[in-house]
């Protein structure tokens, strides 16, 4: 059943990316548990305004948790305490009565902060951008069954296809490392059999990528399957490794404009 | 105004083959001379952006959101609809058209809804060759399933998330063109002009969200793919940065806003919870229709009870007991429309008695729990954490909510505005679903739009103004600017003294639209919402609440102009709604209706779009018709009984 509970919000407030950011807290009651957290800082910016203070900045869209907008750390967890689900999806229900919630933006340094909790995640576009897609034109193509799949391997690029892009698992990570992101484009599209012709080449890329935007190594700490909001497993990572042995042995690709020699 | 649908002539079957013979070529080695300005990169933007960087144009895109892949369309769950006939089932190109232009209730062109269904098939081609993992069956072909308004399996679907993957398909060759230097992404960035030069669309006016700072970009036509405007209820399933401000500024210049009042109420949505500060509500896709039973308690007195209290001889499966051929998988109107009734007639179920049930037991029962898991288990866990109540245990409750919106930007048949140059595709435009979209079918236009229809249609445009040189120095541009600076630094004047925030501006707005522009509409409602808009314009010039300042990302700066949109929007959705005296699709008049409730159409008065121009901030739109004609259907009353 719904009730109202009052909570201590303590959240990082930086004016800027080069402002130098801190605490800050606010006392909320009434508060619904029905209410989502993203509701609660909803509810804290309407208040904020009412005193003449500048309203505390976050993104979010869709709040149902497929856009991958939102994303803080609450508590020192990557998107709160509720395992497989966003901030948007988290309730007030999660919290207590009385309870201090520190609201912090992820912190990497591939993720400079912008404002607040606004983080800047363009470095994701960039690594789908070397490599995360199949290089067909739009146009005619084979008719869609012609390519069959067994419903097992759809399943398992499917599992891992669903990827938001929040940038969770690089939160939680202590090396802030994005191989669980990479890996799951890079298994998506290796695992199918439209994806696997360029997967070679694919994978390379997308890693120097990945390693030329600041992202730390991945130790198998783990830290980033706990904090999924989609769940996606290790696999990905294992088979990112995986793919990338594969391509080192795998014949190097000709150079672009070869074709007209 | 001039609205000539270029509908090109010759048989339904053949206008669209025989219109790209006739559409005028860019040479290939010219295209790269060309800039286009593609604004919003959901599924119609992103796949109009990789389909004309593939094709040699310079790609500009803009975009509200931080990535490409958050917008909108990412939340698309059920499907997409395409008349492919794998399951053998009877469907063909023509009866996806004719299910379409009978779902929309006769209101939508003959030749935009054929081209649609045509080219559906070409849609799954495309998408399984970027690698989309949509659902398959053992033996490794496509699966398909049922939705809302279609009696064929037609629907292909990525588990209940078909947008992302649909989206994350897009984005993807959008990206490749981004690495192959063809698109240039401008992220955050929202546009709030459109620029004209003698008549036509020569680029934008944007606001760069972080900076503040407003910025001119000139080039050879403009793609229009920013959505819909649903959220001018205020509370709707559409994300909370979707917004009407790019179609209603070039509305504002110019550009005719066809059927505004065309709006869709979803069936199956979350009931609001109470009165605490809830921002959306959550769709619950259609496909659960295909499983789920809808009912309410016979009695009024049962409506507290709790659902395992209720024999079955006491449930009234209205939809089934109404519509016996369609039953559960009626169209969305019509299955909203009855939610509505049965809970006005004090039969409504849950704390507020505004929701009905929708019950699995029976195919729990049939199919096991492990089947219903696996085809919707996202699904309820997702209600199960919206709601606290387990959907394996007792019936979901469903009340209707805002979804979609049909109406938008007119545009003719190669997606092109009246103002020449300026192309409009996805949501934001008005053309293909008539006064009711049906399931699957937005997914299907938008990328039907941006991957085959506009790469022929702009080379068409380009050819006849030629390659000239962009100049967003010119006076035009520098005066676009200036005005939307003016308009920034006004609502900033207005906030140093002003009491009520945007939000609670934008609650009242939402509540007039749901109580007099929603489900069900009649005259004295419609006059009264008018006139409280424009009271609650008023005040929001004098009143409004901003906070911080404008040279910084300001989430409520950008609210403020986007509810300063959706009031005047908002009050032209009443007008129409007004204007158009006949029950149709999703628009249902309360003094036309047949001798059972059902919608009462018109087509002696009102077989037009009904496209408006905007006549200044304060004086009343001029209302332009553009007459549907039926050459190969036969508008009928629709039964779904
Ligand atoms: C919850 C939900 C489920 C749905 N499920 C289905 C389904 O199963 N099947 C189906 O067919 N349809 C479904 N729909 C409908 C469908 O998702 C949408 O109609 C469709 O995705 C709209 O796509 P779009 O490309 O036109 O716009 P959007 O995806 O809304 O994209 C709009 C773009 O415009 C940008 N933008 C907006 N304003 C500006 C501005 N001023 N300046 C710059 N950029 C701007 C945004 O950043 C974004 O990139 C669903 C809708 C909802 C709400
Ligand atoms: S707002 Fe979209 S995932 Fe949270």
């Amino acid at each position: 059943m719904s009730q109202n509970i009052s909570v201590k919000v303590k959240v990082w407030r930086q004016d800027g990316p080069q402002a130098t950011g801190q605490f800050e807290s606010f006392d909320l009651s009434g508060i619904s548990t029905d209410m989502s957290f993203l509701e609660m800082l909803d509810t804290l910016n309407e208040q904020l305004l009412k005193e003449g203070k500048r309203p505390v900045e976050f993104d979010s869209d869709c709040r149902e948790g497929i856009c991958g907008s939102c994303g803080c750390m609450i508590n020192g967890m990557a998107h709160g305490p509720e395992r497989g689900a966003t901030v948007c999806q988290l309730h007030m229900r999660s919290f207590k009565n009385g309870q201090t919630i520190v609201v912090e933006p992820w912190r990497a340094t591939a993720f400079p902060v912008i404002k607040d909790l606004v983080v800047d995640r363009s470095a994701f576009d960039r690594i789908i951008a070397a490599g995360g897609y199949v290089s067909v034109k739009s146009g005619r193509h084979a008719d869609a069954n012609v390519m069959l799949v067994p419903k097992d391997t759809a399943e398992k690029a499917m599992d891992v296809a669903q990827c938001i892009g929040c940038g969770a698992c690089v939160a939680a990570c202590p090396n802030a490392s994005a191989s669980l992101f990479t890996g799951a484009k890079i298994t998506h599209l290796a695992l199918l059999p439209q994806g696997k012709v360029e997967a070679a080449r694919r994978v390379q890329r997308m890693t120097d990528q990945m390693d030329s935007e600041g992202f730390g190594g991945c130790t198998n700490i783990g830290e980033c399957l706990a904090a999924c909001p989609k769940e996606i497993k290790m696999e990905a990572i294992v088979s990112m490794r995986r793919e990338f042995i594969k391509g080192a042995f795998a014949e190097p690709p000709r150079q672009a404009g070869s074709d007209n020699a | 105004m001039n609205l000539d649908s270029k509908i090109p002539s010759g048989p339904l079957t053949q206008k669209w083959e025989n219109h790209i013979a006739n559409l005028k070529l860019v040479n290939p080695a010219n295209k790269r001379k060309y800039t286009v300005i593609v604004v919003g990169t959901g599924l119609a933007g992103a796949s109009a952006a990789a389909s004309l960087a593939e094709l040699g144009y310079n790609v500009k895109a803009f975009f509200i959101h931080d990535s490409p892949r958050r917008a909108h369309s990412i939340a698309a769950q059920g499907g997409i609809n395409a008349a492919k006939n794998y399951p053998n089932d009877g469907d063909t190109v023509w009866r996806l058209f004719y299910d379409t232009i009978k779902g929309g209730d006769y209101r939508a062109r003959e030749a935009n809804v054929y081209r649609l269904a045509h080219l559906s098939t070409a849609i799954i081609d495309q998408c399984v060759a970027q690698g989309v993992p949509f659902a398959r069956e053992y033996s490794g072909e496509l699966a398909n399933r049922s939705f809302g308004g279609a009696q064929v399996s037609r629907t292909f679907y990525a588990r209940g998330q078909t947008g992302q993957q649909l989206l994350l398909g897009a984005y993807q060759a959008m990206l490749r063109q981004v690495d192959a230097g063809k698109v240039t992404m401008y992220p955050r960035r929202e546009m709030l002009d459109l620029v004209l030069k003698d008549g036509r669309a020569e680029g934008i006016v944007a606001r760069d969200l972080v900076t503040g700072k407003i910025e001119r970009h000139a080039a050879h036509a403009v793609v229009l793919c920013t959505g819909g405007y649903g959220r001018v209820f205020y509370l709707s399933t559409n994300a909370m940065n979707s917004n009407a401000t790019a179609a209603w500024r070039c509305h504002r210049k110019g550009a005719a806003f066809a059927n505004p009042c065309f709006t869709q109420i979803h069936p199956t949505c979350i009931p609001v919870a109470g009165e605490h500060a809830q921002s959306k509500l959550t769709l619950m896709s259609e496909s659960l229709r295909n499983d789920g039973r809808v009912w309410v308690p016979k009695r009024k007195e049962d409506a507290k009870k709790h659902p395992s209290e209720i024999k079955d001889e006491d449930r009234d499966y209205y939809l089934e007991r109404k519509y016996p051929s369609f039953g559960n998988l009626v169209p969305r109107d019509v299955a909203s429309r009855n939610a509505k009734d049965v809970c006005d007639e004090g039969r409504g179920v849950g704390s507020s008695g505004l929701s009905v049930y929708l019950d699995f037991r029976d195919a729990i029962k049939r199919d096991g729990e492990n089947v219903i898991r696996e085809k919707y288990g996202n699904l309820f866990d997702m209600y199960h954490r919206i709601t606290d109540e387990n959907p394996y245990q007792v019936p979901m409750r469903m009340y209707p909510a805002v979804h979609y919106t049909m109406g938008g930007l007119w545009v003719d048949y190669n997606l092109m505005s009246n103002i020449p140059g300026l192309h409009v595709l996805g949501e934001a435009n008005f053309s293909d679903h008539g006064a009711n979209r049906l399931g699957a079918s937005a997914l299907m236009q938008g990328l039907c739009d941006g991957y085959f229809v506009i790469p022929y249609t702009i080379g068409h445009y380009l050819a006849q103004v030629g390659a000239f040189k962009l100049d967003s120095e010119s006076s035009e541009f520098k005066a676009a600017e200036a005005a939307v600076n003016n308009e920034i630094k006004r609502l900033m004047t207005v906030n140093e003294k002003g009491k009520r925030t945007v939000n609670e501006f934008y609650k009242d707005l939402g509540k007039i639209m749901w109580d007099k522009v929603g489900m069900a509409r009649n005259e004295a409602g419609l006059k009264s919402a008018i006139s409280e808009i424009q009271k609650m314009r008023a005040e929001y010039g004098e009143n409004l609440k901003i906070g911080g300042n404008s040279s910084e990302l300001n989430k409520n700066l950008e609210m403020a102009s986007r509810v300063g949109d959706f009031l005047e929007l908002g009050e032209l959705m009443a007008r129409d709604a007004l204007m158009r005296k006949e029950s149709c699709g999703g628009h249902f008049r309360e003094e036309s209706q047949t001798p059972d409730g059902e919608a009462d159409r018109d087509d002696a008065n009102f077989s037009f779009v009904g496209a408006w121009e905007y006549k200044g901030a304060n004086a009343e739109p001029a209302l332009h018709k553009e007459n549907l004609v039926f050459e190969n259907v036969k508008p009928s009353q629709r039964s779904y009984k």
